[in-house]
């Protein structure tokens, strides 16, 4: 909580080039709430994570209640409601993962990091999340690192990503 | 050797752009499909036996035969490409590879439902075939295929395997937690926005290109009497090669798994979960099964959307449950009670038999409870956690037993 009451690095509000994106975003639904999702991500992306004072700026831009956009931020995975880390691990823990040693590549993250699942290291460089199936169980185990896909894994190739995160 | 149908396009490294999906053929079904009456479009889809490929199997031609005929306000195409369930990873390859092929079978299902506005909910967590279909329909709009009588959004989800039902999709897409809704009405009578909604998965969708330009008895030929075409297997797990086949839906679990290189691990077959996570399991003595969705059924399993996981003799199933109950218990979206709170209760009680503090009647009791919540709850999603629930437990019970003190 105590992140959440200091005071935001970023001023919670869009740029004006923003605002007409998200013009744009509510033009292309029947209702503009539909736009909802793609506005709250663009709100992590500007602001690094969705604060409740985001929320309540979102909910004025869509003339919603806070109480609505809280309920919706609250429940995606991936939303964010403290800054993350820099990095976002994010190892599947699902079946064919498991089948193919999905536990001992979470451990040995884990180790290396000096973090569980859930946490973030002290410098704020990585995040280490436990998550389920991301659906490329062909090349299990695997892990979603920010954007990108990393197939494959061993603790080798964690370490060779992790030291490649600052 | 079945014919290669949804996979033709993926050894050309360039098959995710719009000149090498024209130069392979690409749009000439549309180009067939704009000059059809509607219903000639949707009565081709029938005569195919095409089914739904996401999960439940639903004849999709008869699906986009329940718009009302005497709508006259909007009506929505939204392509399910929240691809989530456990083992399943078809959707990811044909967004990434052949986006065309999902773009032409969207505008012929448009005509056919009469839809201009369409919209693609892909999974938050898909930024990559996000960002190759999302440059698809850019080349589409560029070259005048959108923009002239259908449009298409494309949607980034946020993370919640519930979205991938239709109903929570699209409370979802409407801006709201993904919290599905009771049917009746469905979607094709009040969906997206409250008006007349098609929900079809990808790989259903890509699929209806090449009936149009082969035509319906072609691909009802390719599979069995009551399902047609090949589908995309997702087959994982402990096998050799792990990877997406593509096959006829006539083909059988055992024939599946010697394409993927045979049972790894130490050779010898346990068990198959032969539909994705929520697909009841099957023991190694079941595996001659034909993969369509009646073939399965008639099996006490579902096709689902075709994940197969392979299980073999050192994986253990208690293990297995527990990771699945796992999953169910953190994707509960929390709305019905029976799920909500089943979901969590089984998994504690999995969790401490795998971890050898089980009581003598946690089977007993999570069974009574499976059995009896099945069918309780607004969506198929409960019913999808107990078929592992009960199955498991049922075919592998002495395993379970073996790890429980004084059972």
């Amino acid at each position: 909580m105590s992140q959440r009451q200091s005071a935001p690095t970023t001023p919670i509000a869009f740029s004006e080039a923003q605002l007409g994106e998200v013009r744009r975003l509510q033009s292309l639904y029947p209702d503009a709430r539909g736009a909802l999702l793609p506005v709250l991500h663009m709100a992590q992306e500007t602001f690094g994570y969705i604060s409740l004072e985001a929320e309540e700026y979102v909910a004025t831009l869509f003339d919603l209640s806070p109480a609505h956009v809280h309920e919706v931020v609250t429940f995606y995975t991936l939303y964010f409601r403290e800054r993350p880390g820099r990095h976002v691990v994010a190892i599947c823990h699902n079946l064919s993962c498991h089948l193919a040693g999905a536990p001992g590549i979470l451990e040995h993250a884990k180790r290396r990091l000096g973090i569980e699942a859930g946490e973030t290291t002290p410098d704020g460089r990585v995040t280490l999340q436990a998550v389920e199936c991301l659906c490329a169980c062909e090349a299990a185990p695997m892990a979603q690192v920010d954007d990108r896909y990393e197939l494959n894994l061993t603790p080798e190739k964690i370490d060779r990503l992790l030291e490649g995160l600052r | 050797m079945t014919e290669i149908v949804l996979m033709r396009n993926f050894s050309n490294p360039d098959s995710h752009t719009l000149g090498a999906y024209r130069s392979a053929g690409g749009y000439a079904a549309w180009d067939n499909a704009r000059r059809m009456e509607p219903a000639a479009i949707t009565e081709e889809m029938k005569k195919s036996n095409l089914r739904g490929l996401g999960g439940a199997g639903f004849p999709t031609g008869t699906k986009w035969s329940f718009i009302p005929k005497t709508h006259t306000g909007p009506v929505y195409l939204v392509v399910n490409a929240d691809e989530g369930e456990p083992g399943t990873f078809k959707d990811r390859y044909l967004l990434e590879r052949d986006p065309h092929a999902l773009i032409e079978g969207m505008l012929i299902a448009a005509r056919a439902i009469r839809c201009t506005h369409a919209f693609v909910y892909i999974r938050g967590e898909y930024v990559e075939p996000w960002r190759r279909f999302g440059a698809a329909v850019k080349e589409a709009y560029d070259a005048g295929l959108l923009g002239r009588g259908l449009d298409i959004v494309v949607h980034r989800g946020a993370g919640a395997y519930i979205c991938g039902e239709e109903t929570g999709l699209l409370s979802s897409l409407e801006g709201k937690k993904g919290w599905p809704k009771i049917k009746p009405p469905f979607p094709a009578i009040k969906g997206a926005f409250g008006q007349p909604t098609i929900v079809n998965n990808v790989e259903t969708l890509c699929c209806v290109p090449p009936i149009i330009t082969r035509g319906a008895a072609w691909f009802a030929g390719l599979g069995t009497k009551t399902q047609g075409g090949t589908r995309m297997y997702s087959v994982s797990g402990r096998v050799k090669k792990p990877a997406v086949y593509e096959a006829t839906v006539a083909i059988t679990l055992r024939q599946l798994i010697e394409m993927a290189g045979g049972v790894s691990g130490t050779g010898r077959l346990k068990a198959v979960v032969p539909g994705g996570g929520s697909a009841a399991i099957l023991t190694a003595d079941e595996i001659d099964v034909t993969m369509d969705v009646d073939g399965l059924k008639a099996a006490g399993s579902m096709i689902g959307s075709a994940g197969v996981m392979v299980m073999d003799e050192s994986v253990s199933i208690p293990e297995a449950l527990m990771v699945l109950a796992r999953f169910y218990a953190h994707e509960s979206c929390g709305q019905c009670t029976p799920c909500r709170e089943s979901t969590g209760w089984v998994y504690k009680m999995v969790h401490r038999i795998v971890e050898r503090r089980g009581h003598k009647d946690d089977l007993d009791t999570i069974l009574d409870v499976a059995k009896r919540g099945g069918g309780t709850t607004i969506c198929a999603f409960y019913d999808g956690a107990i078929g592992p629930y009960i199955s498991y437990i049922e075919k592998f019970r002495s395993e379970f037993e073996a790890l429980i003190p004084h059972a």
